[in-house]
C-alpha cells in the first residue's frame, strides 16, 4: 500500500486548481488590455461594486475608528503617552484596518453577488448563448467588474480612512476630553504620504482579487441551483483569504526588512 | 419541404467527445445540405446538445471534423473561427435569455454585437422580429422574467433568427409547451427556415414536431448516428432503434443498452 497517493493526489489537485485559477486570471487581464471594452457596463459595474458598498463600509469604519479610540486610550494612559492616539488611529486606519475591512465587507457583499450572478448565467447557458452572438464572455462580463473593482476600492479605502479617523476624533473629544484642534494637528504629525498609499495599492489589489474570485467561481460553476449557492460562498471564502495573505505580503514588501 | 441538396452547408465527420471517462460522441457523421431541414431524435443525455456545441465551437471536439460552407473549423481560432459562428443562430434549450436585458435588447442583441447597428434601427428589427413570431410591441420593454414559458422561447426564437443567419440550431423548440403552443413553433420554425432559405438543425423528442419540420430525420444513439433517411421514410426504416424510439416502447433495442 502506497500512503504517499493520497497526499500526491491532493497536491496535484491543489497544483492543477492554482494553474487554472491563474490561467483564468491571465485570460481576463490580458482582455482588460485589448479593444474594445464596454464602458456603460463598466459604469454599471463601479455604482454597483464602490457606490452600493458605502453604507457598509462606511459603518464599520466609522465604529473601527471608534474603538480604535478607546482601546488605545486604555494601554496608552497606563504609559502617559496619551497623545499618541491621534497618530495610532490614523496610522492603523490607513495602513491596516481601512483596506482590510473594507476589502473583507466588500468580499461578502460583492464577492458573492457576482459569483452568483455569472453562475446563473453559466447553468442557464446565457454565457454560451454570449458567444453565439459573437460576444466575448471575459470582454462583456468578466473585465467591467474587475476594472470597477480595481478602480473603486480605492476610493472606498479612501473614504473609510477619513470616516475612521473621524470616528476615532469624535471619540477622542467627546469621551475622552481630549482638545479638537490638538487631536487634528496630532492626527496630521507623523502621517507619511507612504502610509496612504500602501493602503491605496493594498486596496486596489484586494478589488482585484474579490471581483476576481466572484468571476472564476461564477465562471466555472455547474449542476443548477446547488452549484451556483457552491459557487458564491466559495468566492467569499477563498476572496478572504487571499486579502489576508496578500495584505501580509504587500506589507512586508513596503515596510518589510 | 423536401429539397434535393447538392452542396453541403455542415459536414460532421468522425466528431468525438468524451467528458472524462463518459464518451458522449463516438464518432458522428452528419450532412447538413444548404436550405435543409435535419432534425435529430435521441434519448435524453444522448449528446443531441453536446453535438450541436461542438459546431457552434462552446465546445472542443476530441476527434473528428467539423465543415461549415467546405472550410473546417475544426482547425480555425479567434476571428476565423467567429467568422463562420456568426452564420449560426442558436435556439437554446432553456432559452437562455440574458434576464438583464429588455426584451427588445435581447432580441437586438447580435444586430449591436456583430454589425454595431445603431441602437434605433436595431430596436426597429428587433420588433419586427418580434412581430414575426406573434409578439406584440408592448413585450418588447418587459424583462424576460416577466413572461410565460412560451412567450419566452418566441423570444429566444426571435433573437435566434435576428441576424437573418444562413444556418440555424433549434434545441428542444417545443419541449415543455402545451400541443397547441408546440404547433405553434412548429410553424415559426418552418416559416423562419422557409422565409430564411436557411439550413437547420433542430433537436427534438416530439415525433409530431419533427414530422412537421424536417426534410430528413437523423437518430443519434450511444454517440453514433444509427439511422439517417427522408422524414418520408421514418415509419419504415427497418431500423430497430427508430421503431422503438418513434413508437415510445420501453421493450427493445435501447432499453437494453440502458440496462446494460
Ligand atoms: N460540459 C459538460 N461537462 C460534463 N459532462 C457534460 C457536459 N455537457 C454535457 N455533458 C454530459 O453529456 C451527456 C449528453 O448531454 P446532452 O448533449 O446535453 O444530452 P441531450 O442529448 O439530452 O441534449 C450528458 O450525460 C451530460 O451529463
Ligand atoms: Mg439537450
Amino acid at each position: 500500500m502506497n500512503f504517499l497517493a493520497p497526499i500526491g493526489r491532493v497536491f496535484i489537485g491543489f497544483l492543477v486548481a492554482t494553474g487554472r485559477l491563474v490561467a483564468f486570471a491571465a485570460v481576463s487581464v490580458s482582455h482588460c488590455v485589448r479593444p474594445p471594452l464596454y464602458g456603460r457596463s463598466i459604469g454599471r459595474q463601479m455604482i454597483q461594486i464602490g457606490y452600493f458598498s458605502l453604507p457598509v463600509v462606511g459603518l464599520t469604519a466609522i465604529f473601527t475608528g471608534m474603538v480604535l479610540a478607546l482601546q488605545s486610550y486604555t494601554g496608552f494612559a497606563r504609559l502617559n503617552a496619551e497623545s499618541a492616539i491621534a497618530t495610532v488611529v490614523v496610522l492603523t486606519m490607513t495602513r491596516e484596518l481601512g483596506p482590510v475591512l473594507a476589502g473583507l465587507m466588500v468580499a461578502g457583499r460583492v464577492g458573492a453577488a457576482i459569483a452568483a450572478e455569472i453562475g446563473t448565467m453559466r447553468v442557464t447557458e446565457q454565457i454560451d448563448a454570449l458567444a453565439t452572438l459573437s460576444t466575448d464572455p471575459y470582454k462583456y462580463l468578466i473585465v467591467p467588474r474587475l476594472i470597477a473593482g480595481v478602480v473603486t476600492l480605492p476610493i472606498l479605502v479612501l473614504i473609510a480612512d477619513i470616516i475612521g479617523v473621524f470616528g476615532g476624533y469624535v471619540v477622542s473629544v467627546h469621551s475622552l476630553d481630549f482638545n479638537a484642534a490638538n487631536y487634528l494637528k496630532l492626527t496630521w504629525q507623523f502621517l507619511e504620504p507612504l502610509d496612504v498609499i500602501t493602503g491605496l495599492v493594498k486596496a486596489a489589489v484586494f478589488g482585484f482579487l474579490v471581483t476576481l474570485m466572484g468571476c472564476y467561481h461564477g465562471f466555472h460553476s455547474r449542476g443548477g441551483a446547488q452549484g451556483v449557492g457552491a459557487a458564491a460562498t466559495n468566492a467569499v471564502v477563498s476572496a478572504s483569504v487571499l486579502i489576508l495573505a496578500a495584505n501580509y505580503m504587500i506589507t512586508t514588501a513596503f515596510f518589510g526588512t | 419541404m423536401t429539397r434535393t441538396a447538392s452542396e453541403s452547408k455542415i459536414e460532421l465527420r468522425g466528431l468525438k467527445k468524451s467528458f472524462g471517462a463518459k464518451t458522449v460522441l463516438d464518432g458522428v457523421d452528419l450532412r447538413v445540405g444548404a436550405g435543409e431541414s435535419v432534425v435529430v431524435i435521441g434519448g435524453s443525455g444522448s449528446g443531441k446538445s453536446v453535438m450541436l456545441k461542438c459546431v457552434l465551437g462552446l465546445l472542443w471536439p476530441d476527434a473528428g471534423s467539423i465543415h461549415i460552407d467546405g472550410a473546417d473549423v475544426t482547425a480555425l481560432t479567434g476571428r476565423a473561427r467567429q467568422a463562420h459562428t456568426e452564420k449560426i443562430g442558436m435556439l437554446f434549450q432553456s432559452g437562455a435569455l440574458f434576464d438583464s436585458l429588455k426584451v427588445w435588447e435581447n432580441v437586438a442583441f447580435a444586430l449591436r454585437s456583430q454589425s454595431a447597428m445603431p441602437k434605433r434601427q436595431a430596436r426597429d428589427v428587433a420588433l419586427a422580429k418580434l412581430a414575426q413570431v406573434g409578439l406584440a410591441a408592448d413585450v418588447a420593454e418587459l424583462s424576460p422574467s416577466e413572461l410565460s414559458g412560451g412567450m419566452q422561447k418566441r423570444v429566444a426564437l426571435a433573437r435566434a433568427i435576428a441576424t437573418d443567419p444562413e444556418i440555424v440550431f433549434f434545441d428542444e423548440p417545443t419541449a415543455g409547451l402545451d400541443p397547441i403552443l408546440g404547433d405553434i413553433i412548429n410553424r415559426l420554425i418552418v416559416d423562419c427556415v422557409r422565409h430564411l432559405g436557411a439550413s437547420a438543425v433542430s433537436i427534438t423528442h416530439d415525433m409530431t414536431s419533427a414530422r412537421k419540420i424536417a426534410d430528413r430525420i437523423a437518430m443519434l444513439h450511444e454517440g453514433r448516428i444509427v439511422w439517417d433517411g427522408p422524414a418520408a421514410d421514418i415509419e419504415s426504416s427497418g431500423n430497430a432503434f427508430v421503431d422503438q424510439f418513434i413508437h415510445g416502447r420501453a421493450e427493445g433495442p435501447i432499453g437494453m443498452a440502458v440496462r446494460r
